[in-house]
């Protein structure tokens, strides 16, 4: 059938099994808009594209699905590049649709034009600028297709408005020829051997795991993994949640933040697993004192991230859930994993010690401690909960203290640290499971970056609770500057700032102020079963620091502890 | 070390912005780079040479496996390969050079192109070091200017001995 080109959008979309748009009108989309109004797509008119992008990125990180997002060009386009570059880093996949101005004036410098293609070239898995209505269908198939497979990652798709009004026969392609995109999910069999074999033999493995295993959806084959090996675990902050965060074998994060015993088991590691992780400099400190006795088995879906910040002795290029799945059915059968599982156990009992003697710990007394407010929320919530983050220290004490124990349910910008994500991350998470408790972490200055979604969050009954561990700084840049520039508190001080409660009640939110322990609880309850979206200014401790810390650059074993 | 890459592409505007931007968005350095389309006038080649330890060159090698517009990447440095690259060289060329530049062009079977009173245009193609050996020749005499088209490269088709190829 022949169709207008934003008709074929919608009906593309459609196809894709798209329930869900967060978007922001504007003149060079009216046509799709005038679509969209006849359509029943649900469409979350955002206060600004920013939000629109994380809210696709929030939507996508608590589903596996790709999220959706539809924006007017120029600054419209523009708006949504932090958001792109969030979801680049941590490879989630969503596709932002772009409006730009009528292909006969692109490269005129026209009203509201952007070179949105050259823009997110670097902070996009691909990009696409549809030339020709008959190109349409195609290229939304494709770009859906690259957002969720192989390393997922965000798909920018620019639509000139003439394009719109165009007409085409309309038929949704049903297979895929992209000649030069074929990733690789199954592992190489000898490599999986080689691996097995060379784990066999070490007598101090740790496994460290990464986002690869939230987006590959191997938690289970990981906790049957871990379990043959009986071996530590650690997770990166991408990967938590990705094994239970209450595990005998689990030993918290590791990295910059990470506990003593992770921190500790990687550097006196001889075979480190790494899986779905990328050695990131969070996480390795200084990369030359990084694990330096282990042997590294490295499993990834992506080969440039292997062997790109350490060498590596078994590399499996391949999706962690099949890799995983062949290696957990070789272990079972292997004769040699009885005597492996007892020769480790003088290293357990090491880990073990490093546990007891530095578990993650805060002192008590004086004002309201940001832990114990996260602890309280976990007690509350039981890991039954989907919980994003701000960035700083709310983020860190985040990942510390609530003990995750399901896959998509920790929802934070790791790669890009984007502060400002959080608030929006939640109400994409919460629209697309309205049954969730959704609870964004947050700081009193990440939470003013987005804080025009609460309009949102109102007016469509995304009933988030906003939980601000308000410290009146930037508190981890002030934590940087107490530690190493001499307590110079240079522009950290962010107690200027709303009423949070005022300023709930203003956008018809609700809003509470906590500053005691004993309000805790009571008020956090009351937040949860609330029928508006909540604010809640926890009044907490101003210079409360985030140990362990290992200062940037500096061994994990550098680790400052109080 | 330099390393000679050929990357198959498919022919799309932007393609080349993002080969480009992988190596400036990572700090890689591009020695020269040339491009055309091939039979399949769907498809393009390029040849690239660049530098680096054995790291960055497995990184640039995989980065442009990556992109997904590229369909097939050779380091053909590690093959048997063909290398050629064009120069335009213009040379002074009055009173008795005339006759020397023109006794080193024929030797090195390069072409004049382009001929004025005080000047030649040479034409030479060859692979890197005929091309330095002859610049080296004629520097002496005046070069006035020169442009180079990048190397070009193709891997040689295995020889075989014809006992019991596959
Ligand atoms: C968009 C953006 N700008 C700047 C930074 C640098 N930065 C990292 S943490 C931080 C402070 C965050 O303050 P707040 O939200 O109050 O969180 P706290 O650390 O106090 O918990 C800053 C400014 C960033 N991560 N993101
Ligand atoms: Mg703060």
């Amino acid at each position: 059938m022949k169709m207008n080109g934003a008709k074929i959008f919608v009906e593309s979309l459609k196809k894709e099994g798209v329930d869900t748009i967060f978007g922001y009108p504007g003149g060079v989309v009216l046509y799709i808009y005038d679509e969209l109004y006849r359509s029943d797509i649900r469409h979350i008119l955002v206060r600004h594209e920013q939000g629109a992008a994380h809210m696709a990125d929030g939507y996508a990180r608590a589903t596996g699905k790709v999220g959706v997002c539809l924006v007017t060009s120029g600054p419209g386009a523009t708006n949504t590049v932090t958001g792109l570059a969030t979801a680049y880093m941590d490879s989630i996949p969503i596709v932002v649709f772009t409006g730009q101005v009528s292909t006969n004036l692109v490269g005129n410098d026209a009203f509201q034009e952007a070179d949105i293609v050259g823009i997110t070239r670097s902070c996009t898995k691909h990009n696409f600028l549809i030339k020709n209505v008959r190109d349409m269908a195609r290229t939304i198939k494709e770009a859906f297709y690259l957002a969720r497979t192989g390393r997922p990652g965000p798909v920018v798709v620019d639509i000139p408005k003439d394009i719109t009004i165009d007409s085409a026969e309309f038929s949704y392609p049903d297979s895929i020829e992209l000649p030069g995109y074929k990733p690789t999910y199954e592992g190489n069999m000898n490599q999986i051997k080689r691996a097995i074999d060379m784990i066999l033999v070490s007598k101090k493995p740790v496994i460290y795991t990464g986002g690869g295993i939230i987006s590959s959806g191997a938690s289970k084959e990981l906790l049957t993994f871990a379990g043959l090996l009986k071996a530590p675990v650690t997770n990166t902050l991408m990967g938590l949640g990705g094994f239970p965060g209450e595990h005998p074998q689990f030993l918290g994060m590791l990295g910059m933040h990470g506990t003593y015993a992770a921190n500790m088991a990687v550097t006196h590691t001889d075979m480190l697993v790494a899986i779905g992780a990328r050695f990131d400099d969070r996480v390795t400190g200084d990369i030359n004192e990084f694990a330096p006795e282990a042997k590294i088995v490295h499993i990834d879906i992506d080969p440039t991230s292997i062997s790109k910040n350490v060498e590596v002795d078994v590399p499996i290029v391949g999706n962690a859930k099949s890799i995983l799945g062949e290696m957990n059915k070789l272990l079972k059968q292997d004769r040699r994993l009885k005597e492996f599982n007892r020769e480790i156990e003088d290293w357990k009992m090491l880990i073990a010690q490093w546990k007891e003697s530095h578990p993650l710990t805060y002192k008590e007394g004086g004002k309201l401690k940001p832990q114990f407010v996260i602890e309280q929320i976990y007690e509350l919530t039981k890991g039954n909960a989907v919980i994003t983050t701000e960035v700083g220290q709310n983020q860190m004490w985040t990942a510390q203290f609530y003990k995750f124990s399901k896959p998509r349910t920790f929802v934070t910008s790791g790669g890009l640290g984007t502060m400002g994500y959080g608030f929006p991350a939640a109400i994409g998470a919460k629209v697309a499971l309205p049954e969730a408790t959704v609870i964004d972490i947050a700081g009193d200055g990440s939470i003013q970056m987005n804080i025009q979604e609460l309009a949102t969050a109102v007016q469509y009954k995304i009933n988030v609770v906003v939980a601000i561990l308000n410290n009146n700084y930037l508190g981890m840049v002030r934590q940087w500057q107490s530690l190493f520039y001499g307590k110079r508190y240079s522009h950290t001080d962010m107690s200027h700032k709303p009423d949070f409660v005022k300023l709930a009640d203003a956008y018809g939110a609700r809003g509470y102020t906590v500053d005691t322990k004993k309000d805790v609880v009571p008020v956090m309850k009351d937040a949860l079963k609330s029928k508006l979206p909540v604010l809640i200014d926890f009044r907490v401790e101003e210079e409360e620091d985030v140990y362990p810390m290992v200062p940037s650059g500096a061994s994990l074993k550098k680790m400052l502890l109080a | 070390m330099r390393h000679t890459i050929s990357l198959t592409v498919e022919n799309q505007f932007g393609v080349l912005a993002r080969v480009a931007g992988l190596f400036s968005g990572r700090g890689y350095n591009i020695e020269s780079l040339s491009v055309a389309e091939t039979l399949d006038p769907s498809v393009s080649k390029m040849t690239i040479v660049t530098s680096g330890d054995d790291k960055i060159i497995e990184q640039i090698i995989k980065q442009l496996n990556k992109l997904i517009n590229s369909i097939k990447v050779v380091d053909l440095t590690v093959t048997d390969h063909v290398e050629r690259e064009m120069v335009l060289i213009k040379v002074s060329a009055s009173g008795e050079s005339r006759t020397e530049v023109l006794r080193l062009v024929d030797i090195f079977r390069g072409k004049i192109v382009d001929v004025s009173p005080d000047t030649f245009v040479i034409e030479l193609t060859g692979d890197e070091e005929k091309i330095s050996a002859v610049l080296n020749l004629l520097k002496p005499l005046g070069v006035k200017d020169i442009v180079r088209t990048g190397k070009v490269a193709m891997q040689r088709t295995i020889q075989h001995d014809g006992k019991g190829d596959k």
